[in-house]
């Protein structure tokens, strides 16, 4: 299976074309704001890090800014700095230039002379990007070019039931396509972690399993805090979760049944075709999701039991509810049904090469409802107060 | 009219797949077997229910796993909820 993508000069394949207004800090966000809003066809975010944070933290935010600039479904980026943060324009853009040689300008805030004149030359490079950009044509390329995320948000007991066996049976045929899948959200791995680990290609990912899971716990714990206390979420309770165990049991199924060939950190680039591998994420989901399009993901399918209109800056954001009251009621966020499967009026083989489709079709420039409606939240993950 | 799906047959609980009243026969397929139990209490769709009778302290099942331990004695056709299970966190590793 084929799908019309974007080359880059890296050897990445893009399914969209932007170009990244990236702000290196909290200090700069505000301003890539204004610059993004004058260059049609360019995107940013708010950055609320990127400046006081220990170095674990620094860490994150600049592998989550590398990794948006290195995304295949960016042409290029204007990197916009305050000028006395602690994230570095030239930290940025080593961090940058050690992932991707695509197109890379600068602007400096305090250099440029402020504000004004910071935004004059970020727009005239954002615009000249643009136009560059959109002489691109589209090439045609295997579906194992795709690296695909995947995300459960606002789950409930259907997403065990349904929509994430559905984005696992997804996942297996990206696998079977020769492409890469990710597992991300650690948090809900706990109480499944040994069916992960059971799964493992070798006994160093076996291990690395185990480890991430048990760091994330000890990173709450020497806080004097408890992943329980906020995991499982009102939300999830109401809609029938009980425990963490009975989330995570539910949450893994959107790893299919592949085994798992790689354990990756937060944000670090993953390698496209290389089957399915975990992502050492928060369950938060905008910060997840951030970390695997760092990671390289251009598409990422999102499961959802109580509905969520989240999206991202860069990649196509599909979302997917096997609860049939959720898809009726917020069908204009929700791009797919899985509660068939649970009613046994559609296989899962059907509604699998439904989705792979969908994917297909999303990959060629089709938009998700979370595109059209203009979604673009996203967050960098944590550990510590700012210092 | 099946109501409930039960995930693993191992399981001890089930889940309402439809709004379920107190009293109302809930009908499950287990194995290509089909299941029937009452609902000693309204079941919300998509929550659980027990399966069986299940003693306190005894593992609550679903998906094959454990998903905490019975808080208190829980009846057959109860709701299996957060009021009477209570997480546990287990040591998996060793499980293996």
């Amino acid at each position: 299976m084929n799908f019309y993508g974007y080359k880059r000069p890296d050897g990445r394949v893009g399914v969209r074309n932007k170009v990244l207004i990236l702000p290196a800090s909290v200090c700069a966000s505000d301003t890539t704001r204004i610059i993004s809003q004058q260059v049609v066809g360019s995107v940013t975010f708010n950055n609320q890090l990127g400046c006081s944070q220990v170095a674990p933290d620094q860490q994150f935010t600049m592998d989550v800014m590398a990794g948006y600039a290195a995304n295949p479904n960016v042409y290029g980026t204007v990197v916009v700095s305050l000028g006395c943060e602690n994230c570095q324009m030239d930290l940025v853009v080593k961090a940058i230039q050690e992932r991707t040689n695509k197109p890379l300008k600068q602007v400096i805030i305090q250099e440029a002379g402020g504000t004004l004149k910071a935004i004059d030359m970020a727009v005239r490079y954002a615009k000249e990007m643009v136009e560059e950009a959109s002489l691109l044509q589209k090439e045609e390329f295997p579906m194992s070019e795709l690296i695909l995320g995947t995300e459960c948000g606002g789950s409930d007991p259907t997403s065990g039931l349904a929509a994430n066996p559905l984005i696992g049976q997804l996942s297996d045929l990206i696998v079977k396509e020769g492409g890469t899948s990710i597992l991300s959200e650690t948090t809900e791995f706990i109480g499944a972690e040994h069916i992960l680990a059971r799964r493992a290609a070798n006994k160093e990912v076996h291990d690395r399993i185990y480890e991430i899971v048990h760091r994330y716990e000890e990173s709450l714990r020497v806080v004097g805090e408890e992943v329980r206390e906020g995991n499982p979420s009102p939300g999830n309770k109401a809609g029938g979760i009980t425990s963490l165990e009975e989330k995570s049991l539910g949450c893994i199924h959107k790893g299919g049944h592949s085994p798992v060939m790689a354990v990756y950190d937060y944000a670090k680039q993953v390698e496209a075709k290389q089957g399915l591998v975990i992502m050492d994420t928060p369950g938060n989901d905008p910060s997840s999701v951030a970390g695997m399009v760092a990671g390289g993901a251009q598409v990422v399918v999102f499961s959802t039991g109580r509905g969520t209109p989240t999206g991202n800056p860069l990649v196509p954001v599909i979302k997917i509810t096997g609860n049939k009251l959720t898809y009726a009621n917020m069908i204009d966020n929700i791009d797919v049904d899985a509660s068939p499967l649970i009613y046994g009026t559609k296989t899962i083989e059907e509604l699998g090469q439904e989705l792979l489709k969908l994917t297909q079709e999303v990959a060629c420039g089709k938009q998700t409802k979370a595109e059209s409606l203009g979604y673009t939240e996203m967050a960098i993950a944590r550990v510590c107060n700012f210092v | 009219m099946v109501n409930a799906i039960i995930v693993e047959p191992q399981d001890n609980v089930v889940v309402a797949i439809e709004p379920i009243k107190k009293g109302e026969t809930v009908t499950y397929m287990c194995a290509g077997e089909q299941k029937t139990i009452t609902a000693l209490e309204d079941i919300t769709i998509y929550h659980k229910l027990a399966a069986c009778d299940i003693k306190k302290g005894e593992p609550i099942v679903k998906y094959g796993e454990h998903i905490g331990l019975a808080a208190r004695d829980i009846k057959q056709g109860e709701h299996v909820h957060t009021h009477n299970l209570e997480e546990h966190r287990e040591n998996l590793e060793a499980k293996g």
